[in-house]
């Protein structure tokens, strides 16, 4: 707050709180400014600065291998193993259920949607896909074949259970 | 009338008098380029997209949407327009096809499907007609390019190769039985077994 008085008083026509902030996040000492960067830099943006826009990865192509995905934990939505470019999924037409239909599944050999797509929220199940239910991508989504942007450390229950238990009575370290 | 008709009759039966047989020839022949010509042009006229889109039926509805998919857009900028799909290439078929189309001039000139929701509503009909007219020549339009002799089927996903080799070969189902819907929006359909008519008139939430 103190900084951002003194750079009002050297520059006095500031043009609004951008500006005032621009300036300020340039006009720290020169450690402040390499000490921030550092902390600041996000797996997300690189070291881009703040002001400047990134440059977003090259899109991939959807994984379309068809081979279902091991789910992480148990009420995991599984992914999608194939593409969907230019699916249309809208109040008029469902293409995943081309395929994915109870009725369709003898000739498309498609993964039927379980039974709990077919609950209304009071756990009745209807005779057609309950509409909480009908947009697929809410939950089930295609996949990448990226190098992750970030470190992802989530062990499934059984490489946990697995484990030997650790000697001492300490806590698990979350 | 029917006097007239037989004098007519008469001056067409008639040698010519002053013509010279060369001039007859030649000069049928001559016009008989231009009116062909003429006629040609003006029929290659109407096999545009440019002439496609300027209603705006066409423009603000199908073009739109093809405009998102891979026939118009996509890596190596090869693209479909719109009588690619649409007009037979065969010149019989689409001297047949373009005077069906006849019937799209009444429409366009009476409003038949001039706004939006005229359009929603009869977008089931005139899909059907595609489909009918896709499956009655075999997909026909889908082959000029998408040839089954020349898919290489290691180049493709497992499951297209599985379909087509085994679909597609035996000739048990055709291009537009599977690929409906790949270069506009789909209407709403009340196909059986595809589960998908109940969420237009059961889509109230619970």
């Amino acid at each position: 707050m103190r900084r951002e008085n003194r750079q009002g008083l050297i520059v006095p026509a500031l043009r609004g709180w951008v500006a005032l902030a621009s300036l300020c996040l340039l006009a720290g000492t020169a450690t402040i400014a390499n000490a921030a960067t550092d902390a600041l830099t996000d797996p997300l943006r690189g070291s881009t600065p703040i002001l400047d826009e990134s440059q977003p990865p090259p899109l991939q192509n959807q994984e379309n291998k068809d081979v279902r995905r091991v789910r992480s934990h148990p009420m995991q939505p599984p992914t999608i193993p194939h593409k969907i470019d230019g699916y249309q999924l809208d109040k008029s037409v469902n293409r995943c259920l081309f395929c994915h239909a109870r009725t369709r599944i003898e000739e498309t050999k498609a993964i039927p949607l379980s039974v709990t797509h077919y609950m209304d929220r009071d756990g009745t199940v209807r005779g057609d896909v309950s509409p909480r239910r009908y947009f697929c991508t809410q939950c089930h989504v295609p996949q990448d074949e990226v190098k992750p942007l970030v470190d992802n450390r989530f062990e499934d229950f059984d490489t946990v259970a697995k484990r030997p238990p650790p000697k001492a009575a300490a806590p698990a370290k979350r | 009338m029917l006097q007239l008709l037989k004098r007519y009759w008469v001056v067409v039966r008639r040698p010519a008098r002053y013509f010279s047989l060369g001039f007859l020839t030649i000069g049928g022949f001559v016009a008989g380029i231009v009116f062909w010509g003429a006629f040609n042009t003006a029929l290659e006229l109407t096999n545009t997209e440019t002439f496609c889109i300027s209603c705006h039926e066409m423009r603000d509805n199908v073009y739109v949407e093809l405009q998102s998919t891979i026939h118009y857009t996509n890596r190596s900028g090869v693209r479909a327009k719109c009588p690619d799909c649409h007009v037979p290439h065969n010149w019989t078929d689409k001297i047949a096809r373009k005077m069906q189309a006849s019937n799209e001039v009444w429409a366009k000139i009476f409003g038949t499907v001039s706004t939006r929701e005229k359009f929603e509503a009869a977008r089931l009909d005139l899909a059907q007609h595609e489909w009918a007219r896709f499956k009655a020549n075999d997909s026909l339009e889908c082959r000029n390019c998408h040839a089954y002799d020349y898919m290489d089927f290691t180049r493709q996903s497992a499951r297209a190769a599985a379909a087509h080799s085994a679909l597609l070969a035996s000739g048990e189902r055709t291009c537009i039985d599977c690929h409906k819907g790949i270069a506009h929006r789909l209407p709403a359909l009340p196909v059986p077994g595809t589960d998908v008519k109940a969420h237009t008139s059961d889509a109230t939430p619970r």
